[in-house]
């Protein structure tokens, strides 16, 4: 079914009776062509442009508890191509351009709000770097802008501009950047895949690779052996887990990354804005809660909880930066678990196991990636040749020496 | 989280700065392993969702390594030792 205004004021008429679910419930089949294992956002849209702009062929989609029930849904919706490095601001612009036409492609509200992002500066030398930030956004097609203090002051006179430690002397900004109803972007993926004959295959846990010679068979689950000619596993956070099944051991620790959210304020913050210093960023809801994280635990997690110290260490940078939410109440705090890879950014690539592909390590990016992520994947699966947004986010990028280290930490994933 | 020092009793987690997984102790020798080693010790981790040996530094106290098991799905801390002496049973600085 389209949905449409029409179709809207059609179903008011008629007691809005025609509403179908949104996909179906499919029993998983005994082989498919492709497999993907995952049902996130990466997962889903891997099988929704897979189907749609790759190949017609018989595609299931693997999750073991629901659609969309992990970091897609637990993440604070953040878009943006504010990259520095050749290997990675081509494939968020490329991301960021989906997002612009995704609800027009896949027919579905997904709130799509090009509110702008801005990262607040504090040096001269802060301000070097993100001229030449800007600058390299901007030989990649995106738009940067760098403010002054009087620009940012306009928008945010309430900020602590006199800071005694972090003043705040301008911003860069990408106006392009915003934000997206996180959940919908599951629901509008599975719906276009389910539409395009994809079985999406809820409460169906990998618990196992069928592997001979040398080559993937398919993949044992918690509802029994399913063959595959392909698999291509899209789980970050449990990656490291599921790929164990194949034998291999990656280049990736799993860390909680809390979140939080205040009760529902007026409009205050109109965008998105980060304080890189106070390692704090925040924006705020449609339902008017402050939506704002902060750094990682830094420890390995599988828990989907992270701990009291790191709560109050990310309050702290929002109380330096906006005194006024001091009495606002914090409603909800969770956490999810990242891939944390070896240089902070991502891998799409084949692996050592024919038929097998692995797309992970989106460290605490991997929200704004989800439409070029699922491009970029189902083109490897299809051609197996890495789309040319995505050429080096390979495994082999250590052993190269070629990492793609955005921070310039090193082989330190609690600290990227 | 509160770890229990083996000298210093039970300290707050917040003292210590985390490395990583307790193999890291097993570093190859520089001299005779190749690249694809040395490759494998430094970017490649096994990961588990279960009992993790992890190396753990009280940077805010008496400035000691130790080796901290801990399950990463519970939090809970199950044994921790020196890294002295997990290194010495080791073989390493001999």
């Amino acid at each position: 079914m389209r949905y449409s205004a029409l179709r809207i004021l059609k179903e008011a008429l008629t007691g809005h009776k025609g509403w179908t679910p949104a996909w179906r419930d499919p029993e998983p089949q005994k082989a498919y062509d492709y497999i993907i294992v995952g049902g996130g956002g990466h997962g889903l849209a891997t099988a929704y442009y897979l189907a749609k702009e790759f190949r017609q062929a018989r595609i299931a989609v693997l999750e073991k508890g629901y659609l969309g029930g992990g970091n897609v849904g637990r993440n604070t919706t953040i878009i943006r191509s504010n990259y520095l490095l050749a290997g990675n601001e081509p494939f968020y612009e490329f991301s960021l351009k989906l997002w612009e036409g995704l609800e027009q492609d896949f027919n579905y509200n997904a709130m799509v709000s090009q509110r702008g992002i801005i990262n607040l500066l504090h040096t001269d030398a802060a301000r070097d770097a993100a001229t030449r930030r800007g600058n390299a956004m901007m030989l990649h097609g995106a738009d940067a802008e760098l403010l002054n203090r009087d620009q940012v002051y306009a928008m945010y006179p309430w900020l602590n501009f006199d800071n005694a430690r972090f003043p705040i002397k301008g911003a860069l900004m990408q106006r392009r950047g915003g934000t997206v109803r996180h959940d919908a972007v599951a629901w509008g993926y599975a719906r276009g895949a389910d539409m395009r004959g994809v079985d999406l295959i809820q409460n169906c846990e990998v618990t196992g690779m069928r592997i001979e010679n040398g080559r993937i068979l398919g993949v044992e689950t918690s509802r029994g052996f399913i063959g595959a000619k392909k698999v291509g596993v899209a789980v970050a956070g449990s990656s490291s887990k599921v790929m164990a099944y194949a034998g291999m051991r990656l280049p990736i620790e799993s860390h909680v990354l809390q979140a939080f959210v205040s009760e529902g304020l007026k409009p205050l913050i109109d965008g998105v804005m980060t304080f890189g210093a106070g390692h704090f960023y925040v924006s705020q809801s449609d339902k008017g809660g402050l939506v704002f994280g902060g750094d990682i635990d830094g420890y390995n997690s599988y828990a989907q909880r992270g701990n009291l110290p790191v709560i109050e260490d990310v309050i702290e940078g929002g109380m330096a930066l906006m005194p006024a939410i001091g009495r606002a109440r914090l409603l909800r705090t969770w956490g999810g678990i990242m891939d944390m890879s070896m240089d902070g950014s991502p891998i799409i690539d084949k692996t050592p196991v024919d038929g097998l592909y692995f797309n992970g390590g989106w460290c605490y990016g991997g929200f704004k990636a989800t439409p070029a992520s699922g491009w970029c994947f189902a083109h490897l699966l299809a051609k197996d040749e890495p789309h040319k947004t995505a050429t080096a986010y390979r495994f082999d990028r250590f052993l190269r020496g070629a990492m793609i280290d955005e921070k310039g930490q090193g082989a330190s994933p609690n600290l990227h | 989280m509160i770890i229990n020092h083996p000298i210093l009793g039970p300290r707050d987690a917040q003292e210590f700065v985390y490395l990583g997984d307790a193999a890291l102790i097993d570093r190859p020798d520089g001299l005779t392993a190749g690249n694809e080693a040395f490759h494998d010790y430094v970017y490649l981790r096994d990961n588990p969702a279960g009992v993790h040996r992890e190396l753990w530094y009280h940077e805010q106290g008496d400035r000691s390594w130790l080796v901290v098991t801990r399950n990463t799905v519970t939090h809970e801390i199950t044994g921790v030792e020196l890294a002295r002496d997990v290194a010495r049973s080791r073989g390493r600085s001999k």
